[in-house]
């Protein structure tokens, strides 16, 4: 690896690596994101790495390991440049087919492209299906092209060129008005402005300053900052770096979750390839400027993705928040102003200053705009991350990229904004997707998590588990949220139980109120927010579960019992399938279950093939 | 006990009190959880209180004070885990094992942990088995995923 002193030096180290690259007819890519991984995608990328030497294609055809392209359901994933086609579902046993019909003959192996449900045909290019059509991928595309570990890749789709122009073109004041002017917002969840927070930061009076990258992505169902740091780290460097110039800082942090051990490494390997380039370190390009970063491990705790309690963490210490009356612009990391931005925003960055303000601001709704990146999961056909300009309506999302509902059950919810925000009901669908439309239905944007649920899913059940969510990561300072979350879940717990009565509900949205109106960080003010939403919209499915003691999504264990329907054909399966042997008949005779040895686990549902196992 | 580990950990992060969690992070990679004596080498090198390290230690749930089994599994409790039926691999592991989450068998064999989300959410229920994730995970899989663990170690045993 070459070492840049100057724009001009970049420059040519791009050219000489798009040179090497055009040597290459092809290029085969490989999805080594976490859930390609859980797929096998190693045992693919190994078999085509043998494969292609052994026909010996190594030279002209280039194997390429990238970051996640989205579309997780269908892994492992495999593109095929530049005729575009995209495989999915694939097995070390297609690569050989892979590599001799399409490498060698320019022929498709049909049965690994994606078919159309709708109409059943068959489609080639990944641009064309269902699901990536509506998206407008401006962050996540360049997933598709680079390999994370190495720089070159990043460097040859015009990687660190808006570096070289917020140095030399602009003035840390002008970096800052440009951002300001694309109308870019946080995308941790809160939403607020980050040009504002970056001026504030600047107007500080000191010089040692500090810039934060928050990857400790605590929202349960939501992972598209894994996605990013994991699939184009450089990109979020970038981003930190043209941020430090603008507000003065020389020394930065990313603080990953321990959850996530692949977007530790790459970005570890990201920061050492930048040093070594020159790209971090003193006297970056030649400008004078100078900045370095380091990562910090999470442990594992929810509440240090609050900025506050992030920084102690930072610092070493237990992660507690603290009052935000004197805010971390200010006096943040070891009292010195910061500057702490979620990843999606820091990746924004460099394409707000390469393709300009007015390009960004010309994408999305009058008060949210560019496009933001949600993950897509829970009882939904189509399931992965999707990146979709701001406005596009929840309906577009669940329906037309989602694919709609999953097995036969109707959808009748979405949650997001992960423990922070709601269940918005399937009537409210037509919503479009921004910052302020989602908060007036009672739930918020958060990171980006969309969990979709279905006739299955219990509302009482799902509001339970947010609030024993909260409560087993409440940090304890603050005596609302320590204690209220605790009772909110004993009453909860209590209804799921069949013990609640008329009076839980209004005790329930009591705590709810005092809970939201008196924590002290974030954590506890938007604690109350998935039990508040799903009082306000499926409240019958409350008053079922307390007057008549029935879960009707047949999830709460104590109030559903199983069954065996006439449709039993005596097969046996489930007789021998269930550990607490309750279930008794002779051979193709209709079987029973003994409800006093039951323990609900469902394994007879799951292998009965006549679907006669009944949940009531 | 032999510390030397700990001394080498706490070089490569040069004694800095930023890195506590990630030196603790290491040393339980090192000794499968993090022993007193360990912590007390770390709390005299970072020149910090051991009381200080001992609430951090406690504080941050990847921390496990007691040792952990030989195999860990640890499923997914997010979100879109939970709808898709998490808590009932949840029941499974936990007959399965007899253990409840946060312990070990008593052949030291396997730990159970749950933790909020894996992050690899569009193929849930997820779990991860020593590193290795699982999607689409049913209680039947666990099941079976938990047995050939456990054939392949009598089968080396025997």
């Amino acid at each position: 690896m070459r070492r840049i002193k100057s724009a001009k030096d970049l420059e040519q180290w791009k050219a000489t690596i798009l040179k090497k690259q055009g040597t290459h007819e092809m290029v085969v890519s490989v999805c080594g994101g976490t859930g390609c991984q859980a797929y096998d995608c190693q045992k693919v990328k190994m078999t085509l790495q043998k494969e292609l030497g052994r026909h010996g294609l190594t030279k002209r055809v280039a194997l390429k390991v990238t970051g996640c392209p989205g579309f997780c359901e269908r892994g492992p994933l495999v593109t095929i440049y530049p005729q575009n086609i995209f495989y999915q579902k694939v097995t070390p046993e297609d690569v050989p087919e892979i590599v001799s019909k399409t490498i060698q003959n320019g022929t498709k192996v049909e049965r690994l492209l994606f078919e159309d449900s709708r109409n059943k045909q068959k489609i080639t290019s990944a641009s064309e299906i269902p699901f990536y059509r509506p998206q407008m991928r401006l962050l996540l595309s360049r997933n598709d092209l680079i390999d994370p570990n190495r720089i070159e890749d990043y460097i040859a789709i015009g990687g660190y060129q808006s570096l070289v122009k917020a140095l030399f073109q602009m003035d840390p004041d002008g970096i800052i008005e440009e951002i300001k002017a694309s109308g870019l917002r946080g995308r941790g969840g809160a939403g607020y402005p980050t040009g504002k927070k970056w001026e504030e930061c600047k107007r500080e009076s000191g010089t040692t300053k500090y810039v934060i990258c928050n990857c400790d992505e605590g929202d349960p169902g939501a992972f598209m900052d894994r996605a990013l740091m994991e699939g184009n780290p450089h990109s979020v460097l970038e981003g930190m770096l043209i941020g430090a110039y603008a507000i003065g800082a020389d020394h930065g942090f990313i603080y990953i979750r321990h959850e996530y051990p692949l977007a530790y490494k790459n970005a570890e390997i990201a920061i050492q390839q930048a040093k070594r380039a020159g790209l971090l370190g003193q006297n970056i390009l030649g400008s004078g400027f100078n900045f370095e970063v380091e990562i910090t491990k999470g442990g594992g705790a929810f509440v240090c993705g609050e900025s506050t309690a992030l920084i102690a963490s930072i610092e070493g210490r237990v992660g507690e928040p603290r009052s935000k009356q004197i805010r971390t612009v200010k006096q943040g990391l070891w009292r010195k102003p910061t500057t702490l931005n979620n990843v999606e925003t820091w990746a924004n960055v460099p394409l707000i200053i390469e393709k300009g303000s007015q390009w960004f601001s010309s994408i999305g709704t009058e008060k949210s705009k560019g496009t933001k990146i949600f993950s897509l999961v829970g009882k939904v056909k189509n399931t992965g991350l999707v990146e979709v300009p701001m406005g596009i309506t929840l309906k577009e999302i669940i329906y037309d990229i989602g694919g709609g509902q999953q097995d036969g059950r109707k959808i009748k919810a979405v949650q997001t904004g992960g423990p922070s925000g709601g269940c918005i009901p399937a009537s409210l669908f037509d919503l479009p997707v921004d910052f302020d439309s989602l908060t007036e239905v009672g739930s918020m944007m958060g990171s980006g998590g969309m969990i979709v649920m279905d006739e299955g899913t219990c509302m009482v059940d799902v509001a339970k588990y947010f609030v024993h969510f909260l409560e087993e990561e409440s940090c304890g300072k603050c005596l609302p949220c320590r204690e209220g979350l605790k009772r909110m879940g004993q009453i909860l717990d209590r209804i799921t139980e069949g013990n609640g009565n008329e009076e839980s509900l209004l005790l329930l949205e009591e705590l709810a109120q005092v809970v939201g109106d008196t924590s002290l960080c974030g954590l506890g003010k938007t604690a109350s927010n998935p039990v508040l939403s799903a009082l306000r919209y499926f409240r019958p499915e409350f008053e079922a579960h307390i007057r008549q003691k029935r879960c009707p999504a047949g999830v709460c264990t104590p109030l559903i019992q199983y069954s065996i329907s006439e449709d039993c054909t005596g097969c046996g399966a489930c007789a021998k399938i269930c550990p607490t042997q309750a279930i008794e008949g002779e051979k193709k005779k209709i079987h029973r279950i003994l409800v006093e040895f039951c323990s609900k686990c469902g394994s007879c549902k799951e292998v009965c093939k006549e679907e006669a196992v009944i949940v009531q | 006990m032999d510390l030397k580990p700990v001394d080498l950990i706490v070089d490569k992060y040069q004694e800095k009190r930023t890195a506590l969690i990630s030196i603790l992070h290491d040393v339980q990679d090192k000794y499968k959880y993090l022993p007193e004596e360990a912590l007390r080498m770390v709390a005299s090198r970072l020149r910090m209180d051991i009381n200080e390290i001992y609430g951090v230690a406690t504080f941050y749930k990847s921390f496990s004070l007691v040792p952990k089994g030989k195999h860990s599994i640890t499923l997914c409790m997010g979100t879109a885990c939970h709808v898709r039926g998490g808590p009932k691999i949840l029941r499974e592991l936990k007959s399965v094992l007899h253990i409840e989450p946060g312990q070990t068998t008593s052949d030291r064999q396997f730990s159970l942990n749950v933790v909020n989300c894996l992050g690899v959410c569009a193929i849930g229920p997820v779990m991860m088995v020593d590193k290795r994730f699982y999607g689409e995970m049913s209680p039947l899989r666990a099941r079976k995923i938990i047995e050939t663990i456990n054939k392949k170690r009598s089968g080396v045993e025997s």
